[in-house]
């Protein structure tokens, strides 16, 4: 009989100094901490991906597990762009500017063949990747993938947030990142 | 043979009005088609509406054509008409030069030709005169040609991760 688990499972503490009544840590990890346990993402869904995504989001895989229960429909709350599906010529500029009204710091996940390479469409209405007009930090294969795939990308793009740097966004490489794209960075 | 009957109805009635307009009339599987001269679309196509035993009210489709081979009538259109009740349908087509994309609006007549016809200006550059608001319907606003125009490649050229020894390309 498998045990019956009646406390829920909380994340464990980053590395630290730890004495009776204190504990000390470095703030960057704290912070990495609490923000990869609380990603909430903005689903651009446009087809097929995206109903991949509403089983993702549902009770069977239930993404709320990894700390993604709410998603944001305002890109200026969100910490993370999914986006999900063919993604139309005529469709990239507002990809584009989705982009740009999210908050730093901000992450991309690319899910499935189409978001990620233009995948069977090969053709001139096609934008062939996303990651033609915007920074892609994980890119999910699958045509759709299954959501357990979904869930890896989104444990990969945990340990990321986890373990960014405090100051990534202002870095010299960071900002050419945003150059190359024809994009500010917000940060100053 | 009922679509013979079809085809033969139409032929007579439309030989009978616009004569030698008519330049073709045959049946295809089973649909009856006329090839119609440019010129005369509209009025072939407001009698088949008018008239009361034909009755074509209802604009199925209309869709570009393109044969890059038949020299001077490189580009056409096709017209799907229904008479509901009696379920008759039949085919039109128009062809004319590719340098000389100009044909009638049946906007007047039916409004879903509207969007139909702004596809094809889209997609062939077709020229639908008279047209209340000729502009692209499916494509981005700044393409700058007609992408089903023979000529144009259909793949995208920014593609980079096919090897094109292996997809023939």
């Amino acid at each position: 009989m498998s045990e019956v688990i009646t406390k829920p499972n909380i994340v464990s503490a980053p590395d630290g100094h730890q004495q009776p009544g204190f504990f000390a840590t470095s703030l960057e990890k704290a912070v990495g901490l609490a923000r990869k346990n609380s990603i909430w993402p903005l689903p651009f869904a446009t087809s097929c991906c995206g109903i991949e995504f509403m089983a993702l989001m549902a009770s069977h895989y239930d993404l709320g597990r990894f700390g993604s229960e709410r998603l944001s429909f305002s890109p200026r709350q969100a910490d993370l762009l999914m986006v999900m599906g063919t993604i139309a010529k005529k469709m990239g500029p507002i990809v584009r500017q989705v982009y740009e009204q999210m908050a730093e710091p901000k992450w991309v996940l690319s899910m499935g063949a189409c978001a990620s390479s233009g995948g069977i469409f090969d053709t001139y209405s096609v934008l062939q990747g996303i990651d033609k007009i915007i920074p892609v930090d994980v890119y999910v294969p699958g045509c759709p993938p299954r959501p357990e795939q979904v869930i890896d990308g989104i444990m990969l793009i945990q340990d990321m947030v986890g373990k960014e740097h405090f100051r990534r966004r202002q870095s010299p490489e960071y900002k050419d990142l945003m150059t190359k794209y024809g994009m500010e960075n917000q940060e100053k | 043979m009922t679509e013979n009957i079809l085809l033969n109805t139409v032929d007579e009635k439309l030989k009978a009005k616009f004569g030698d307009a008519i330049i073709s009339s045959e049946q295809s599987y089973d649909f009856p088609v006329f090839v119609i001269k440019r010129e005369k679309i509209f009025d072939v196509v407001k009698f088949l509406k008018e008239d009361s035993e034909l009755a074509f009210e209802f604009l199925t489709t209309l869709c570009g054509l393109h044969y890059p081979d038949n020299k001077g009538q490189e580009l056409g259109v096709m017209y799907q008409l229904h008479n509901l009740p009696k379920n008759w349908r039949i085919r039109l087509k128009i062809f004319f030069p590719i340098n000389d994309p100009e044909v009638p609006t049946l906007t007047s007549l039916f409004s879903s030709a509207n969007w139909q016809e702004r596809q094809e200006y889209d997609f062939y550059g077709i020229i639908f005169k008279g047209h209340p608001d000729l502009k692209r319907i499916l494509n981005m606003d700044e393409m700058n040609y007609h992408p089903m125009r023979k000529e144009y490649a259909l793949e995208d050229g920014t593609r980079t991760d096919k090897d094109d020894s292996m997809f023939g390309r």
